[in-house]
Formats: structure tokens, sequence, C-alpha cells
């Protein structure tokens, strides 16, 4: 049996496999451990239907955020685009389990695999451009998709969309939001391991050496081109795989949800959750879906009360203003996000009373 | 919106009649596209502007333009103030809008990572336009029709309307203005030496934050004459006057994003190739064409016809 070990006070790694361990001591695995449980035994239990639902919600987005903070966050690359692709993700589960009978699991593994092939043509001009001009041609790759969405009738219904037969996982039906909570958070789970490790290895440290310095990076051989290309299909596959979740969870799909707007949420849910975390990002998205919850709670409250009724019409627009404004003050006052404020409650409760 | 074509004239010989009939619609297409290209190119001289001082992408560009436009709305048509004074102080209250952003928004964040103030933009696009929605809604305002008649030119049987030679005239000024500024001026010269380095220029003593404060105050300013003019021409609405924010992109892209001539030529074709693609092709692609042409030129030339070609290929 291995003895419980508490954190160090000080830096006492003697071997590189030390500095890669995920958890630093056994309390932070059995944490995990403790949480997981909590989220699979006790959460789906106690909430109602509809929280299960906006919970969902959250683990799908979270799955696209954690896609799009290792191309933002740990790559250095800005995509404007991260919409669209979670878009290309959901008509490509959509148009295979409609048209050809995919079964479930395989058309979202199908999607993500299709979305990072698309990612990988936006990502093309970053073999020769910095950061800059790889946004513009992602806000292009925006519309363009989002311009097929609508006029490709044959394959996309165009404005009607497509309306999804109900998925079925082995046999069992994926009806109720409790069964697709499992099948969420699992595939979240597993994507944030999959993420978590990818980090660890050659490829997630190349990633943070192009973003730290790119011409370093380039000068200790690492191949840029290469690399970026990989982190857009990595962020791409990310943005499939959730989209095509959204998709069968929801059973139909049409091009209105898929605008630079919600790019721009994307965006706000790793910025406001953290860039270069991975936690993060699930913050982020927990934030945002729940803030998007609030507010049309709100102004379905307004809109039953007869006097207030023409402020509820007025309150959409302030969605917009409030992702933006969160945006900004989390760049200005907290650039790291909420995971940087949970590190430092954590941490200031774990140095009490020594806290400075 | 494609130029509705005439009918084409009966009788006489045929031929020469349809002949007549395309060459009309052509040169419809041509001019029509030349307007609209100026307009881009009118909307992209403030975007440029702030790039070449700050290397900043602004991406709450179209907002800054609906801003203007609103601002001249709301003085000229609703607190009914004669159209020059409305204009002038419409200009002033940009001006020190953009003082304001810079201060609030952008000063924090000197010194840090592009990356972060380019998503500042972004965010700042999203407020702006939640709160000019908020405001006004998503409705179709116009202002009341100022420009006098006689501002017009006849080419041939092809009408050009007023705004249009307004516009003409407006960016050319412009464009001889900024391109004098940026060359000769002191103020010109610190800030082309602040978005070429930063830091070497902050330590041979340009003063950075105010050539920030300056260039933003100016790009606003000029943002709120494109605005009004856009507004002018197809009305006010805050929805398709920040798509025209958006369109920026190539237009600036295509012409070499350091370059005002640049915007103003990436401006015209990008208009032309529009309604081209509007008349002959299909009206649904005309939106797109220019991100199509984005996406190319980056792949092929990313700086640009006239830019300045000092990408670092890494």
């Amino acid at each position: 049996m291995r003895k419980l070990k508490f954190h160090p006070c000080g830096n006492y790694k003697e071997k590189y496999e030390e500095e890669l361990t995920i958890f630093e001591t056994d309390y932070g695995r059995a944490s995990m451990l403790i949480g997981l449980l909590i989220l699979f035994v006790v959460i789906p239990w106690i909430s109602s239907s509809y929280t299960l639902y906006i919970i969902n919600h959250i683990g799908i987005f979270a799955i696209a955020a954690v896609g799009l903070n290792l191309l933002i966050g740990f790559t250095g690359q800005i995509s404007l685009g991260h919409g669209a692709f979670f878009g290309v993700g959901g008509y490509t589960a959509a148009i295979l389990s409609t048209k050809l009978g995919f079964p479930f699991p395989l058309s979202l593994l199908s999607a993500g695999i299709m979305t990072a092939i698309v990612g990988l043509v936006f990502g093309l001009p970053s073999a020769r451009l910095k950061h800059l001009y790889l946004t513009i041609a992602t806000l292009a790759g925006q519309f363009i998709i989002q311009f097929i969405f609508v006029q490709w009738e044959s394959l996309t219904g165009g404005l009607q969309g497509i309306i999804l037969p109900r998925a079925n996982l082995f046999g069992l039906s994926l009806k109720s939001d409790f069964a697709f909570f499992y099948v969420v958070f699992i595939s979240l789970v597993a994507m944030l391991w999959i993420a978590k490790n990818l980090l660890r290895t050659r490829f997630g440290r190349a990633f943070v050496a192009i973003r730290d310095n790119d011409r370093a990076a380039e000068g200790m051989g690492i191949p840029i081109f290469h690399y970026k290309l990989m982190a857009f299909a990595v962020s791409s596959f990310y943005a499939g795989f959730a989209g095509a979740l959204w998709t069968h969870y929801l059973a139909s799909i049409t091009p209105d949800p898929f605008t630079l707007f919600l790019s721009v949420e994307f965006i706000a849910m790793i910025i406001i959750g953290g860039l270069g975390s991975l936690t993060g990002s699930v913050f982020g998205a927990i934030f945002i879906t729940s803030l998007n919850e609030i507010l049309s709670l709100a102004s379905e409250y307004f809109m039953n009360l007869p006097a207030l009724a023409g402020i509820a019409l007025t309150i959409a627009p302030l969605r917009e203003f409030i992702f933006g404004l969160a945006i900004v003050l989390f760049i200005i006052f907290e650039p790291r996000g909420l995971a940087e404020v949970w590190r430092i409650i954590r941490s200031s409760f774990r140095l009490w009373p020594f806290s400075y | 919106m494609p130029p509705h074509p005439h009918p084409p004239p009966r009788g006489g010989r045929e031929g020469r009649g349809w002949r007549r009939f395309f060459m009309e619609f052509f040169f419809q297409l041509l001019i029509q596209g030349l307007s609209v290209g100026f307009l881009y190119a009118l909307a992209a001289l403030g975007f440029v502007m702030i790039f070449k001082s700050s290397s900043v992408l602004n991406f709450a560009h179209g907002d800054l333009l609906a801003i203007g436009a609103f601002l001249f709305l709301v003085l000229a048509a609703w607190a009914k103030i004669p159209f020059l004074l409305a204009f002038f102080l419409t200009l002033i209250g940009c001006f020190i809008l953009g003082f304001i952003i810079e201060r609030l928004f952008l000063r924090p964040l000197i010194g840090e990572a592009l990356i972060m103030v380019i998503m500042l933009t972004v965010g700042l696009a999203a407020m702006f336009k939640g709160l000019l929605l908020f405001i006004f809604g998503g409705n179709l305002f116009a202002y009341p029709t100022f420009l006098p008649e006689g501002l017009s030119i006849r080419l041939g049987n092809i009408n050009i309307p007023p705004v249009y030679v307004a516009s003409f005239v407006i960016s050319i000024i412009f464009l001889l203005l900024f391109g004098l500024f940026f060359k000769y001026s002191s103020q010109g010269i610190y800030m082309r030496s602040v978005a070429d380095n930063q830091t070497a220029a902050l330590s041979l003593g340009v003063h950075v934050r105010r050539v920030f404060a300056l260039s933003w105050a100016i790009a606003a300013l000029v943002c709120a004459m494109s605005g009004i003019i856009l507004g002018i021409i197809s009305g006010v609405n805050v929805h398709s006057i920040s798509m025209i924010g958006l369109k920026v992109f190539p237009v600036v892209i295509l012409g070499g994003l350091e370059s005002i001539g640049g915007a103003i030529i990436g401006g015209i074709i990008i208009g032309v190739l529009e309604t081209f693609t509007g008349g002959y092709i299909s009206t649904s692609l005309r939106e797109v064409v220019p991100y199509i042409v984005l996406v190319l030129i980056l792949l092929v030339k990313p700086y640009g016809l006239f830019g300045l070609v000092e990408i670092e290929r890494v």
C-alpha cells in the first residue's frame, strides 16, 4: 500500500516523471474520484429533468470549449470559426444517421473526423501566416460554412434543416435526459482525459512552445506548420464531436444557431474559464450556459408580467452585451479566468492561516 | 440587391436590342459595384488607421460604424439639429468616444500579448452591438434627405446618386489627408514607429500611450464619418452596418493591411466582384464571395496587393 503524501513545502522533484505527474499527491486523485462519483451517481438522481437538460448542455459545450482551448489557450491560434465547426459536426452526424443509417457512436466519431478535415482546410493558411491573419481566415471560414449550411439544400435541408431519429446506443434508447446525461458526461470525461494526456506528450509541449515563442520553437526543431495544423485538427475534432452530440440530443438541426455569435460565445467560455486551462474550459461552459439560462428565465419572467412585457423583448440583445462585457472584464481584471480564481480559493484554504 | 434589368426592347433588329441590353446591364452592375466598393473602402479607412498605429485587428469596427450612424440619427433626425452642425457634433462625439474606449479598455492591456487585445475587441464588438440593439432595436431607420440633387452625375443613361458622389469625394480627401498625415506629420511618424516596434518606440521617447489614444480617437472619427454615409445610402440598421464592418476584412487583406490606398482599391475590387456575382451568378453567393476571395488571397498572396512584405513565415 502506498503512503498518502501531503504537498511538500518546496520543490523536491528529482525526475522528469515527477514533473509530469497529473496529481502531485494522492489526495488529488482521491478528490477527483469522489468528484466523479458525485457526478455520475448523485447528480442525475437528484436533479429534475429541466436541470438535467441544462447540465447536459453544459457538458456538450464543455467538450467544444476544451477543443477551442487546445487551439487558443495552448497553441495561441485564435479561431473565430468554432461555432461553424460545431455545426459541421452536427450536420455530418445528422446526414450520416438519416441518409446512411449510421449507428449513433459511429456517427459521433465520423462527425469528429469530418470536422477535423474541414478544420485542416481552414488551418492551411497557417502555413504562411501568423495568428493575426489566421484569425481572419477562420472568420472567412465561419461565413463560408454558414453559407453552405443554408444553400446546399439537397444535403443539409436548407433552412428547414434535418430531423433525426432518436439515438440509441447498443439497443438502449437515449430518449430521456437521464440517459443522455451518461453519454454526454462519459464523453466529456474521456475527452478531458485525452486532452490532459495529449498535453503531456511531445505534441502538447510543442503546442505550448509555439504559443510562447514560435521563432524559438522553430529554432528548436519543432515543425511549426505541422503542429499548428494538428492543433487545428484536434480542436475541430472536439468541436465536431460536441456538435454531433448536441444534434443527437436535440434530435433536429437547422442552420440558425451556428453563427458568428456562437463562435464568440465559445471564445467567451474559454476566456472566462481561463485560457490554457482544461478545468477552466469546463468552468467557462458552466458560467456561459447558466448565464444564458438565467437571462432567458428573466425575460420569461418579465413576459408574464403585463406591465413589464416591453422590457422582456429588449432583454434578448442584453445577452450579447453581457457576454461582451464579461469577456472584456475578464481580460482586463483576471486574464487567467475562473480557473485562476478557483486556484486562489483552493490555495488560500490550504495555506490558511498563513496565506500571504 | 441585384439591379432589376429592364425588359429588353422589342421589335427592330433583335440582336442589337439584346446586345444593348446586356451592355447596359453590365455598366449598371459596374457602376453599382464601384459605389459599393467605395463604401467598403470608406469603411476600411478607420480600420487601417488602428492597424497602422497599433497592429490591432479591430473586430469592433462595424459597431463603431454603427455608433457613428446612430449618433448622427439621434442628433439630426430626432433632435432636429441642423445637418452640418449635427455632422460635426457626431464627429466630435466619436472622437471623444475613441479616447474613452482606449482609456477604459485598451490602456490596461499595453504590453500584453496581442492575442488578448484582439479578443478584447471581439468582446467590445459584442458589447456595443448588444447595447445598440438594446437601445434602438433591430429596426431600419432612415435619415431625412439633405444632399442636394445637383450633386448627382449622369454617365450616359446611368444616374449616379449624390450620395455616391459625396462618398467618392470624401474618401479621396481622406485618402490624401491620411497619406500626408502618416508620411509627414510627427504624430503620424510616431504612430508608424509604435506599430513597428512598441518597445523600441517607447525607449526612443515616443509617448506610446498618447499615440494609442490619438489613433483610436481618429479611427473612431473616421468610423463615424463612414457610418453616416453608410446610413445615408442603405438606412441605419445595427445588423447591416455591423456586417459591413466584417466585410472590411476581405477588403483590407486584399489591399494590404497597412495601405490606405490599398484599402480603397481592395474595396472597389470587392464591391465590383460582389455586384457581378449577384448579377450574373446568384444573389445568395454575393454575400460570401468576399470571404472566398479572402481565403484564396491568404493562401496565395497574404500580404495583399500593396501591403508591406514583412510577414514572418514561422
